[in-house]
């Protein structure tokens, strides 16, 4: 579980995030939605570490990150995964080569020992024969689907994923959502997906957190997201033609 | 200011070079990755470049000695000194500031678009030391690629004057060996050693802080060639001043 509070985060005099304060649990999809600028990146960048927020705290089941020590955050570091937006796979590497890197930088494993779970992952994310390819070799799906097998090799408390659908067809996006769901589940991981895409809210919302100029606007489950009467929620929701049309139509009762 | 900024963010650089070290059996395969891009990679462009530069000081040398009173030896000797003091370690150091800097920040500088950078500091490695600590160690290999160009730039003149008719071979070699101190290679491999961390620091700087896309690897490339250039210019004046003088 994490839990934020009241952190603020701003760049050269600009206030980004003005006091966000809410929890993430554990063995669930937690979604931060909002527009581009809302401060969805900034803030999942203070979870990560990546930067140091002015003021608050983010407690990382119980362990108040800036009571760490050095070596306390790196080993907290070592137990977080994350999926970035481009996937950020290392181009001169093979996709086998990229998933063992963590095992390999933080492991004393033998080498057969580390391919063999670099094969259960890479198995589990439905990727196969592709080991020995390189990253540009393969499509921005796949991609994806490295990025989370890296993510998880080493079996991290934690899942961080910036817009894991982004740039990819709706079919395959809901295969990325779904997948990261399941892995949550599996390995009861603390997920944290940071998106703008409202198919993802609806296939694996189970807590949801809207971000406005840096503040929490709102939060709640998919279901209620399609209730509320937060007007910049809703604004957002329905902003998709799709969404607009489905809701028209229910009023008119078709 | 803003270079009183940057030159500060140079050190701190180095400093978060030198810490954190990366597990010791990656790094082996990364340096050994980097002597190959960094060293073999430029070992063919440099041969190439100190033949035809050791051969043109020598046609010039021969050129401009109109007085015969001047023993034709000279030619041997000037070609020995400019190659060994000067055209081998500085003037190649600018190109390979042109050759290795680009790769160097191109390379870092598409590792910080593409978010790879990011990736390193997520999984808790010391990003630094993982791309900057092998490039410094594989660049001290590069005085051997300076001594190679050494040699095969008074081959190259060996070869213009001997072949091109300007001096006889016995005359070539006479001036060669001429009032040799070998305290001269020690000032150039001195020279060599601090362009070599001069080549991997400051390009890996250039990528590493870079800002923007493709266009700013564009203009971090281009800002990382012309700053080692300087420096490296700088340099030379500096340590030609402490050592020979």
């Amino acid at each position: 579980m994490i839990e934020v509070k009241d952190i603020h985060k701003g760049f050269n005099g600009e206030e980004i995030l003005k006091g966000i304060t809410t929890t993430f649990d554990r063995g669930k999809t937690n979604l931060i939605i909002g527009t581009s600028g809302s401060g969805k990146t900034v803030f999942l960048k203070c979870m990560l570490g990546l930067f140091t927020p002015e003021q608050g705290e983010i407690c990382y089941d119980g362990a108040v990150h800036t009571d760490l020590s050095t070596e306390q955050q790196r080993d907290l570091r070592e137990q977080m995964g994350m999926v970035f937006q481009g996937s950020a796979l290392f181009d001169s590497m093979t996709v086998e080569e990229n998933v063992m890197f963590p095992l390999m930088m933080f492991t004393k494993q033998k080498k057969e020992e580390m391919r063999d779970r670099v094969n259960v992952v890479l198995n589990r994310v439905n990727l196969e024969n592709a080991n020995k390819k390189l990253p540009s070799e393969i499509s921005g799906g796949m991609q994806k689907r490295v990025a989370i097998a890296r993510a998880i090799v080493t079996k991290p408390k934690y899942l961080f994923c910036d817009e894991p659908n982004s740039g990819l067809d709706p079919r395959t996006a809901i295969v990325i959502d779904n997948l990261i769901k399941e892995i949550t589940e599996e390995n009861d991981i603390t997920t944290i997906i940071n998106t703008h895409d409202m198919n993802s809210v609806m296939e694996i919302g189970e807590k949801i957190i809207f971000l406005r100029y840096g503040h929490l606007e709102w939060e709640g489950d998919k279901s209620q997201i399609f209730k509320t009467d937060n007007e910049a929620v809703t604004d957002f929701v329905y902003s998709s033609n799709l969404f607009k049309k489905v809701r028209d139509a229910q009023l008119k009762g078709l | 200011m803003f270079y009183l900024d940057d030159i500060g963010r140079y050190f701190l650089m180095l400093k978060g070079v030198f810490s954190r070290m990366t597990k010791g059996s990656v790094l082996r395969s990364l340096i050994f990755k980097e002597i190959d891009d960094l060293i073999l990679g430029s070992l063919g462009i440099t041969v190439f470049l100190a033949f035809f530069i050791g051969a043109v000081v020598a046609i010039q040398t021969a050129l401009n000695l109109t007085n015969p009173l001047i023993p034709k030896q000279l030619i041997g000797f000037a070609s020995r000194q400019s190659v060994i003091l000067e055209f081998a370690p500085t003037f190649l150091s600018v190109i390979m500031a042109g050759k290795v800097g680009s790769f160097i920040t191109s390379s870092i500088g598409t590792m910080r678009v593409t978010e790879q950078i990011d990736a390193l500091e997520v999984m808790g490695i010391n990003s630094l030391n993982y791309l900057v600590f092998p490039k410094i160690v594989a660049m001290f290999m590069y005085p051997f690629v300076i001594a190679i160009a050494m040699f095969v730039g008074i081959f190259g003149a060996y070869i213009a004057g001997v072949y091109g008719g300007f001096v006889s071979g016995s005359e070539f070699l006479t001036g060669l060996r001429e009032e040799f101190i070998p305290y001269h290679l020690v000032y150039a491999f001195i020279k060599t050693f601090l362009f070599a961390f001069l080549l991997a620091t400051i390009p890996s700087f250039h990528g590493y802080y870079m800002k923007g896309g493709a266009l700013g690897v564009g203009k971090a490339s281009t800002s990382a060639f012309v700053w080692t250039t300087v420096v490296i210019i700088i340099a030379n004046y500096i340590l030609t001043q402490l050592i020979l003088s």
